[in-house]
């Protein structure tokens, strides 16, 4: 769209070089740099702050069992709080981009937006704050429910927490979190289909509803799933909402609703770091460097599902 | 907003002519009364409880109006409606974490929220009193340290972007910052930590590691919307400033920034926002203390999140005072981030160019 180099002149006369131009463009330009040195950096630190960690004898990383005992409870507990994040928040963030674009009244749309998006504002603290105190014990009357009447589905088996501070009870708090990331970038698809292709269905006689089946859903496909992996990558490197909602004692396991949960890899760096000394602190850097890991590779493949469509911007 | 607006959405309605009957305007409405009625009803049987009556009404309601359009209106028409009601709950449910949320941090904060919260520490405090004084200008002193490493950087790189950069390495920056948006707050933290760790030692706590942490989080939200901002001047106004003969530099430092000021204000502001109530890289680079501490290179500094983390989850005894100190200091957070995105709003508001965008 915008040209932004001035078109070179023909001919042999050269542009001249002035001193500010070059000073000025060369920081910009190492500006740029810098920022890959800094991504670059951020690996190769953790990587080396994780060596120790990795080469050292099973017996003395904590828990005894090496490495990777330590981080696989830890892995396991981050994908599943992440992927319940995922399951709630998708339809409901793209249900809320429709009626955003959609459905509500034309005057109100972007103020209601702008009430979605404040949802990202709030710091995570907060929510963690807010899950423990007011929407665990609300669920806790949900999961007995759950434990007497689908008792039967592993996922409910119980015993039913008492304090409601369960795995359900954070891949909630953290679907909340990134509502706010998926609707956003649906909204932005959403709002680019082209509207020829929305007036065609419409006069063909659709309803709104088969206009948005036909003409929307099939033009922002690629926009939601990029923003529900963005919503992904956030989730699974959430700290401080987790740390406070989850009650931790370790172990992989598939009840939703007990009191006994794996911690995700954040929330046990945010948990034990502050008192670990010597290889523990290894040992959780490395944890971190394979939590930077996996959302690097979920980010990338987001990002790349994201620009496939050329003409749209991404998120912001 | 808005080059491509939605279609209006009395086209749609226009548009479809219903086969058979059509539901007078007021029938949704009445569906819903009626559902709300009956739901009252049901839970006067048993204890009143807000939420399932809400749950129950809307449920009701949707169904009613469902049955009512098939039977009137048929089987597509019918469809429609269940979907409008879907997607107006779904947008109903996402409001009622924001609101539950504000009024329970509001509720519980304003119970410290007084003058002696803002005006002392907590050195020498067991039980009542104290305040969070340290905090608050621990917390500004490492997000202005951060402010002014992150927007340099940002904003070159974003200018970099928009007015030099062509081929791979365009590409290749663009992608990354993208990529870094998407850092673990806790992974950056770790980052810092590392990076510290080569030159002081094992156990090193600053307050200058939290705004490096901090930067890596920021920089990349400062370049996105700097980014974004600057590609809307318009680029005329760079032609007309060459034509003067005008060089690059100047061009971009006294005809293209002033143009755009209003969004890097505002992508500034609501950068700061995303990092003031980041807790996680804060807790493991710059920890805690009970004393006040100016000094970024020395030792450990309170800050806000922080403080609120380890009031609530290491309240002594007893605990109750520690945990309203906590939420006081949640409620300020909130009140803080609000308050930084009502001003990025009002900054785009009173100092956009006057184009007519």
């Amino acid at each position: 769209m915008t040209a932004t180099r001035t078109p070179s002149p023909p001919g042999p006369t050269r542009p001249v070089r002035r001193l500010g131009d070059r000073v000025f463009a060369g920081s910009a330009r190492g500006a740029g740099i810098l920022i890959l040195v800094i991504l670059a950096g951020v690996a190769a630190f953790l990587v080396a702050e994780a060596v120790p960690a990795i080469t050292a004898p099973a017996e003395e990383i904590p828990g005894g069992e090496g490495l990777t005992a330590y981080i696989a409870p830890l892995v396991f507990g981050t994908l599943l709080a992440a992927l319940i994040a995922l399951v709630v928040a998708t339809p409901l963030a793209v249900a809320i981009a429709l009626f955003i674009t959609h459905f509500a009244p034309r005057r109100l749309a972007q103020g209601l937006g702008y009430l979605v998006d404040l949802l990202a504002a709030i710091p995570s603290i907060v929510y963690g704050f807010w899950g423990i105190s007011w929407l665990a014990p609300k669920m806790v009357p949900f999961y007995r429910w759950l434990e007497d009447n689908l008792g039967f589905i592993p996922f409910f088996a119980g015993p039913t927490s008492a304090t409601g501070r369960t795995m359900l009870t954070a891949g909630l708090v953290l679907a909340i979190m990134i509502l706010p990331i998926i609707s956003a970038i649906s909204r932005e698809v959403f709002l680019q289909v082209p509207t020829l292709h929305k007036e065609a269905a419409l006069a063909l006689g659709a309803t709104r509803w088969e206009m948005i089946k036909m003409a929307v859903i099939p033009y922002g496909k690629s926009g939601i799933i990029g923003g529900s992996m963005l919503g992904l990558g956030r989730a699974l490197g959430e700290t401080l909402a987790v740390t406070l909602v989850l009650s931790v004692s370790g172990g992989i396991t598939f009840n939703l609703i007990s009191s006994g949960n794996p911690a995700t890899i954040a929330a046990n760096i945010a948990l034990q770091f502050p008192e670990s000394t010597g290889i523990a602190v290894n040992t959780l850097i490395a944890s971190g460097l394979a939590l930077f890991v996996i959302t690097l590779v979920v980010n990338m493949l987001a990002r790349w599902i994201v620009n496939r469509r050329a003409d749209f911007s991404g998120a912001n | 907003m808005a080059t491509q607006t939605p279609t209006p959405v009395s086209t749609a309605a226009d548009a479809v002519e219903p086969a058979a009957g059509r539901l007078p305007r007021w029938a949704p409405w009445a569906c819903f009364a009626g559902a709300a009625a009956v739901a009252a009803g049901l839970e006067l049987l048993g204890d009143f409880n807000i939420a399932l009556f809400v749950v129950y009404a809307v449920v009701l309601g949707t169904l009613a109006l469902y049955l009512a359009s098939r039977v009137t209106e048929g089987r597509r028409k019918a469809t429609d409606r269940l979907v409008t009601a879907v997607v107006t709950s779904a947008f109903g449910i996402a409001m009622v974490p924001l609101v539950a949320l504000v009024w329970e941090v509001v509720g519980r904060g304003i119970v410290r929220f007084d003058g002696e919260f803002f005006g002392s520490s907590l050195v020498g405090i067991i039980g009542e009193g104290g305040g969070a004084y340290h905090a608050i200008f621990g917390t500004l002193i490492i997000t202005a340290l951060t402010t002014l490493i992150s927007v340099p950087i940002g904003l070159m790189t974003a200018i970099y972007l928009v007015e030099y950069a062509r081929g791979r390495l365009k590409r290749a920056i663009t992608f990354f910052v993208d990529v870094m948006t998407g850092i673990p707050s806790i992974v950056a933290g770790l980052f810092a930590y590392a990076l510290f760790v080569l030159f002081f030692g094992p156990g090193v706590r600053l307050g200058i590691m939290g705004a490096v942490a901090l930067s890596v989080l920021m920089i990349p939200v400062v370049v996105r919307s700097a980014e974004e901002v600057l590609k809307l001047v318009p680029n005329e106004l760079r032609e007309a400033a060459y034509a003067l003969g005008v060089p690059k530099w100047r061009t971009i430092v006294k005809v293209v920034i002033p143009t755009a000021i209003a969004g890097l204000g505002t992508g500034v502001t609501l950068a700061i926002a995303r990092v003031v109530g980041e807790t996680a890289p804060l807790l493991v680079t710059v920890g805690i203390t009970n004393a006040t501490n100016f000094d970024p290179f020395d030792g450990r500094m309170a800050t806000l999140p922080v403080y609120a983390y380890y009031q609530l989850t290491q309240p002594g005894v007893p605990p109750e005072y520690a945990i309203d100190r906590a939420w006081t200091a949640a409620l300020l957070l909130i009140m803080l981030v609000m308050g930084l995105n009502v001003v990025a709003r009002l900054i785009s508001r009173f100092f956009a160019p006057k184009t007519g965008r």
